[in-house]
């Protein structure tokens, strides 16, 4: 009772100072509306609005309805160039893909021999190379059928296929960047806000003030996670409900209030992530690096710039270890699939145990932390 | 040619002339139009507190801050025109307030001389014979190679003196040189001034000081109060004036307006009987080492219960050490304390109930309020509502701080904001109170205000009180005091019986004579060694660009990046092993994609069809779905990507010969992943049908063609360029080294200007000749460095750890490192200045540059891609352009005419940004 009542007090001090600080605001916003905005509308699907290049020395009915075809959400609208254009605008990285018809394709199509047209891909994103190749051929086969029947209806193979995508069912890429870009910002800011908190204390001398008064380090370090929590929680609610819920029209499948509480379970791990960097830094400037350090490996492991289950083995085991891995697996079941709390009870448990972690570690060092920067 | 000649050098023209100056802090008026002549040739002394507008005057005056009104004329010519500032530069020394705070602490002392002298264009050899020179007359000869961080308070000020005469200035200016440093160093910084002025009597030289007894030695004195001039002329005149024996109390009387005597409570009312017990405070052998630096050194003491005990001592002698040791915020390395006959524990939480502690740097919290300050302490002693009503109706009158209550405590004069401090310190009416220099920098009235206090308290609340100071006048306060320097304590008793012991007047020649005891003295300045008899050639105007300037910094910046190498261990070791995780980590190739059978027919047919998928290496088969439900909840709880539904009599109407549909269900949640999975599953279903028609097995009746035309009408042959073998190690691998350039020197950049002015070293920037662009240029040149040398150790290991060729010009990648090292530092410069602190300057340069660097620079997208504000940013984004560069030599084999265009928008970066900065550091402080 009377640690509850010293941790509601200090956190009552701390989000005072937080939301006392214009420009702490000011970032807040900036991360929560504007940079989620800009992430989320910014970059599409792993092949969209490629660039794509025609070079077409036949110029038939043929080849001018095949270019047509290709267009709007994966490619953007083709360019024609000439033969000597093709190695600088592919070096430049200006064209990631060159559509070649040679000479007399569309007669060849006609006679049956089925000609070969040429495609040049940079390769040097390798997804994108691999997938847009896949969907022009598919594009062009079709196209050449219905060019030669008149109508769709070409012969149909033995088997059809029919795909069809599940809690994304027009695989509206928006939906996936938002969250993704929701998970950055709050891994960044609560890690930066509760370390800097921690350090700031620090170097202001006032922790020594707190030290000889009847508290723990205990809690001391948890008010201060309480209070991030609760700031960058808040903002987060007000992002998913006007931002990515409304602006964004990103349709939230599964219970709100658990998302929260997972978010809640997050942020805490994340608080005791950056508690423990503020704890271990000896100065503003190794917390910047550390900072750094830490925020690359959670944007881009953690699932949002490429799947988890393709990292080899051994960056698969190290990933465990960030709590926002499993926070992107939460929050991608609880938000597009619907999952209830039994299917999502492993990912939390997961993050609370990490954040705990992260907590003790942090407590450990907290005395150390005290004589050094006295 | 020579602009300042023409003014004519007599005694008469006063040095500094000041018409109406006001300067105010946000609300805070520092200076209320203050007009003054300070006349030339003499050693002016402005007394007062802090916080009357000492130090914003001098900073006025040398031209380090801007003006805001009124007209300020130093050495004959405005100083708002940066043309005289400059010229005008070379004849001025500033020395601002706070021990060697102009000083580089981890440079040595030759080091930090030798930049000052390059800062005045002084050459090698006649930088080495001024330094030697003046150490010499100064007494560090023997401390050259020593940093000047390790110094004592007093060698500190001496070789700031040494650093502002180094280029023989005409007007010196001394922002409290004296404050925090001990007695003895104190009497021998005034004889050395005494001396310069004796060598160079043309010199005029302004002086800043809180400690009133020393002003007796100026000749002419300003005193200061509430940022107007309260009174001047010689110390005689003013005493004569107010009809007081010292100066002290003719400033008193001066700020009361009132000539009646007050008689300093010297010696407080006798103690009030305790009762007997084990003494409030023993220590035993207190030893704290911090390495091989002893800070305090088997320090012995016992404080009786309600007794008034001063440590007297200069800053860092250890009396904060020790008192850290007693409320157990550092463990003591040897001894013991006892409180109240308990050994200190620092988890003992019902024993810090007992105590209240006022720590030197504590400032209370500045976005709280008055109430709210005390409020929140209130309730984390646990008072309780109805005791913290009582102790706060008690306490605000007591403490004066009704008119104050819902004031911000940072907004708070100092005097007050000292009062809250005490008042918070004992809001639970603690039995000991510990006060770290609590009156520093409070004037003279409130600081009798504030011994009042403590001995009520001591007198009528037995309250035990263990004080530290270093006024010689509060020690005379106490009941008794130890002397303490350098770590040791030299004696223990009451101050009458010290100046007793030693046979002298006052406490301070005593602890002089103590001071000597222990240590001999350190050898006499020698005249006529200070100043150089060569006259001043320096002093003709000064060039605006001067590359030796530009190289001092570069070179002290290089210095002092040596001497902090854990920065850069954390920025070589840290960028390296995320260049390897992330080369390995980020894959993409979408692998082991985990995918489930529901079959519902289970016939041959089914089975061959679902052998395609289970054979492939993109696919991990997990068990197969036995039902709807299932299905469902194994999708939804994330297991599976993919699930491939066979419907029932599957195998039947192949058989005849129709075409049945399989359903395939992709987790859609994860947009990127499921665009992959669907094209493996196309695919995977074409190789099926393809190769069931070359096999024997049942599925041969799937692929049996249905027309015979239904070969594809045409081919398309990919060819791939750059990575054939569409491996991710060459795509990625080039490809993380420009985020990690950008990222670590941009925050080290900012973070190096930001510290700068928050420790208050740019003063030298300020106050000396340089130029902007200098100041920033050179720093810049040390981070560009250690950009290109991270670059060769990122490079070396994309070569050979990551084995990636480098199949381009190589002359193309390293002029593209380092145009992009000068846009990534100038990037950095930026953002420091937008910023004043460390902390903003961190959280501006994360937070602004991680973003646009890691989603808009075409890593993981093409720029190509992007769209709206996202290509924006990405199109003036550097990334982008050395993304480009990197991954164009090293995985296109590009040259340097291909990636020309690249080059050249890179270049423009550098620059512009540099510039940007150049022109947004102002010249002077605000």
């Amino acid at each position: 009772m009377r640690q509850l009542t010293n941790i509601f007090w200090l956190a009552g001090k701390e989000l005072k100072s937080v939301l006392g600080d214009p420009v702490m605001v000011i970032l807040i916003l900036w991360s929560f509306v504007v940079a989620v905005i800009l992430e989320a509308s910014g970059a599409g699907d792993t092949v969209y609005n490629a660039a794509i290049a025609i070079l077409d020395e036949d110029n038939s009915a043929l080849t001018r309805q095949l270019t047509d075809a290709l267009g709007p959400p994966w490619f953007q609208p083709p360019v024609r160039i000439a033969p000597d254009q093709m190695a600088t605008e592919m070096d430049a990285g200006r064209i990631m893909f060159v559509l070649s018809f040679p000479p007399g394709f569309e007669a060849d199509v006609i006679a049956g021999l089925a000609p070969a047209a040429q495609l040049d891909v940079d390769a040097t994103a390798v997804s994108q190379a691999q997938l847009g190749t896949d969907y022009i051929v598919n594009i062009m086969i079709s196209e050449t059928r219905a060019f030669l029947s008149g109508s769709p209806d070409a012969p149909e193979p033995a088997i059809q296929l029919e795909l069809r995508r599940a809690f994304n069912p027009n695989g509206n890429p928006v939906w996936f960047k938002a969250m993704s870009s929701l998970l950055n910002q709050l891994s960044l800011l609560t890690i930066a806000l509760t370390g800097a908190a921690m350090l700031r204390e620090r170097e202001q001398g006032t922790i020594e003030h707190l030290m000889v008064m009847p508290l723990t380090p205990f809690e001391i370090a948890l008010s201060k996670v309480v209070a991030n929590v609760v700031v960058v929680l808040a903002a987060f609610t007000l992002s998913l409900t006007f931002v990515v819920q409304e602006l964004l029209q990103v349709p939230v499948t599964g219970s709100v209030p658990l998302l929260l509480v997972g978010t809640a379970v997050y942020l805490a791990a994340a608080a005791a992530i950056g508690m423990f960097l503020g704890t271990m830094a000896r100065s503003m400037a190794q917390f910047a690096l550390l900072v750094i350090m830490v925020i690359i490996p959670i944007i881009m492991l953690s699932g949002g710039m490429g799947a988890i289950e393709s990292q080899p083995d051994i960056v698969q085991r190290l990933t465990t270890v960030l709590p926002s891995r499993h926070f992107l697996a939460f929050a991608k079941a609880v938000v597009f699939r619907g999952a209830g709390a039994s299917a999502v009870w492993l990912e939390l448990s997961l993050m609370a145990g990490l954040g705990l972690a992260f907590f003790v570690a942090s407590l450990l060092l907290f005395r150390r932390s005290m004589s050094l920067s006295g | 040619m020579n602009d300042t000649a023409d003014i004519p050098v007599t005694k008469n023209p006063p040095v500094a002339r000041l018409d109406q100056v006001s300067h105010s802090y946000g609300k805070v008026l520092a200076l209320n139009q203050v007009t003054l002549d300070l006349p030339a040739g003499q050693m002016i002394g402005l007394i007062g507190p802090d916080g009357v507008g000492k130090s914003t005057l001098m900073a006025l005056i040398a031209g380090a801050k801007k003006l805001q009104t009124g007209q300020v004329q130093t050495l004959g010519g405005d100083m708002t025109s940066a043309r005289h500032r400059a010229n005008a530069g070379r004849r001025i020394a500033f020395m601002p307030q706070g021990l060697g705070r102009n000083l580089y602490h981890d440079l040595s002392l030759k080091e930090n001389l030798d930049f000052f002298g390059k800062l005045f264009g002084l050459d090698g050899a006649e930088r080495a014979t001024r330094i030697q020179r003046l150490t010499r007359a100064t007494g560090l000869s023997t401390f050259m190679n020593r940093p000047a961080g390790k110094l004592s308070g007093g060698m500190k000020q001496k070789l700031g003196l040494c650093a502002s005469l180094i280029h023989d200035p005409d007007f010196l200016l001394l922002d409290e040189p004296t404050t925090g440093v001990d007695p003895l160093s104190r009497r021998q910084f005034w004889d050395l001034i005494d001396t310069i002025r004796a060598d160079r009597p043309g010199m005029s030289v302004l002086v800043s000081t809180a400690y009133m007894e020393e002003a007796a030695r100026f000749g002419h004195l300003v005193a200061m109060e509430g940022g107007r001039v309260l009174a001047e002329g010689s110390p005689a005149e003013l005493m004569e004036r107010t009809g007081k024996p010292t100066v002290e109390a003719a400033y008193v009387a001066l700020l009361s307006g009132d000539s009646a005597d007050t008689p300093p409570p010297e010696k407080p009312a006798a103690k009030a009987e305790m009762d007997p017990g084990p003494p409030a405070i023993r220590a035993e052998g207190l030893t704290k080492k911090f390495g091989d630096f002893t800070a305090v050194d088997a320090v012995s003491f016992e404080i009786t219960r309600g007794e008034i005990f001063g440590f007297l001592g200069s800053n860092g002698c250890g009396k904060t050490t020790t008192m850290k040791m007693l409320t157990g915020l550092t463990p003591a390395t040897e001894g013991e304390a006892w409180i109240f006959g308990k050994p200190v524990d620092a988890q003992n939480l019902d024993a810090r109930q007992r105590v209240g502690f006022m720590s030197q740097s504590f400032s209370l919290y500045g976005e709280l309020t008055v109430r709210e300050n005390l409020l929140l302490h209130a309730r984390l002693y646990h008072l309780g509502r109805t005791l913290t009503g009582e102790r706060m109706a008690e306490l605000v009158p007591r403490f004066g701080l009704e008119t104050y209550l819902d004031q911000g405590a940072a907004s708070l004069p100092l005097g007050v904001r000292q009062r809250l401090s005490l008042a918070v310190a004992v809001i639970h009416a603690p039995d000991i109170l510990i006060l770290d220099e609590p009156t520093s920098g409070v004037d003279p009235q409130a600081r009798d205000m504030f011994w009042d206090m403590l001995l009520e308290l001591a007198r009528r609340d037995g309250v035990t009180i263990f004080i530290s100071t270093h006024f010689m006048d509060e020690g005379m306060r106490c009941d008794r005091i130890s002397l303490m320097h350098a770590g040791k304590v030299l004696v223990s008793d009451a101050p009458k019986a010290l100046i007793e012991a030693r046979g002298v007047e006052t406490l301070e020649d005593a602890f002089i004579a103590y001071m000597i005891d222990a240590s001999p003295p350190e050898e006499p300045v020698q005249e006529g060694l200070l100043t150089g008899t060569d006259a001043p050639e320096a002093k003709t105007s000064a060039p605006s660009f001067s590359l030796q300037r530009l190289l001092a910094f570069t070179s002290r910046e290089a210095m002092q990046v040596r001497r902090d190498p854990v920065r850069l261990v954390f920025s070589f070791v840290g960028s390296a092993l995320l260049l390897l995780i992330m080369s390995f980590g980020i894959s993409q190739e979408v692998r082991n994609i985990p995918f489930a059978a529901f079959d519902l027919d289970r016939s041959p047919e089914s089975r061959a069809y679902l052998s395609g998928f289970e054979d492939s290496a993109w696919f991990q088969q997990a068990l197969p779905i036995s039902d709807a439900d299932e299905l469902e909840r194994r999708m939804e709880n994330g297991e599976l990507a993919l699930a491939m539904q066979i419907p029932p009599g599957f195998g039947k109407s192949v058989r005849r010969g129709e075409t049945p549909e399989i359903a395939g269900l992709i987790d859609g949640s994860d947009t990127n992943r499921a665009g992959t999975v669907e094209s493996y599953v196309k695919g995977a279903h074409a190789h099926v049908l393809s190769v069931g028609a070359q096999s024997a097995l049942a599925l041969a009746d799937l692929a049996t063609p249905r027309a015979p035309n239904s070969a594809p009408p045409v081919q398309l042959i990919p060819r791939f360029h750059y990575n054939p073998a569409m491996e991710s190690l060459p795509a990625i691998g080039p490809s993380i080294p420009p985020l990690l350039l950008l990222l670590f020197p941009a925050i080290l950049m900012a973070v190096s200007v930001a510290r700068e002015k928050e420790i208050g070293t740019i003063t030298n920037f300020y106050v000396t000749p340089t130029s902007r662009a200098e100041f920033l240029i050179g720093k810049q040149l040390v981070y560009i460095g250690i950009t290109l040398l991270n670059f060769v150790i990122l490079t070396a290991l994309v070569v050979t750890v990551l084995g990636v060729p480098l199949k381009g010009d190589p002359v193309a990648l390293v002029l593209g490192a380092l145009l992009y090292a000068v846009a990534a530092t100038g990037y950095g410069l930026v953002v420091s200045m937008l910023t004043k602190t460390q902390v903003t300057a961190v959280f501006a340069a994360a937070i602004l540059s991680v973003m646009p660097t890691l989603q808009f620079s075409g890593m993981m997208t093409p720029v190509s891609s992007l769209e709206g504000a996202a290509q924006i940013m990405g199109t003036f984004w550097p990334t982008t352009w050395y993304m480009g560069i990197s991954v164009g030599t090293f995985t296109k084999g590009l040259g340097l005419s291909e990636l020309a265009g690249h080059l050249l928008r890179l270049a423009a970066f550098g620059p512009v940004l540099t510039l940007l900065a150049v022109l947004a550091l102002r010249k002077q402080e605000r």
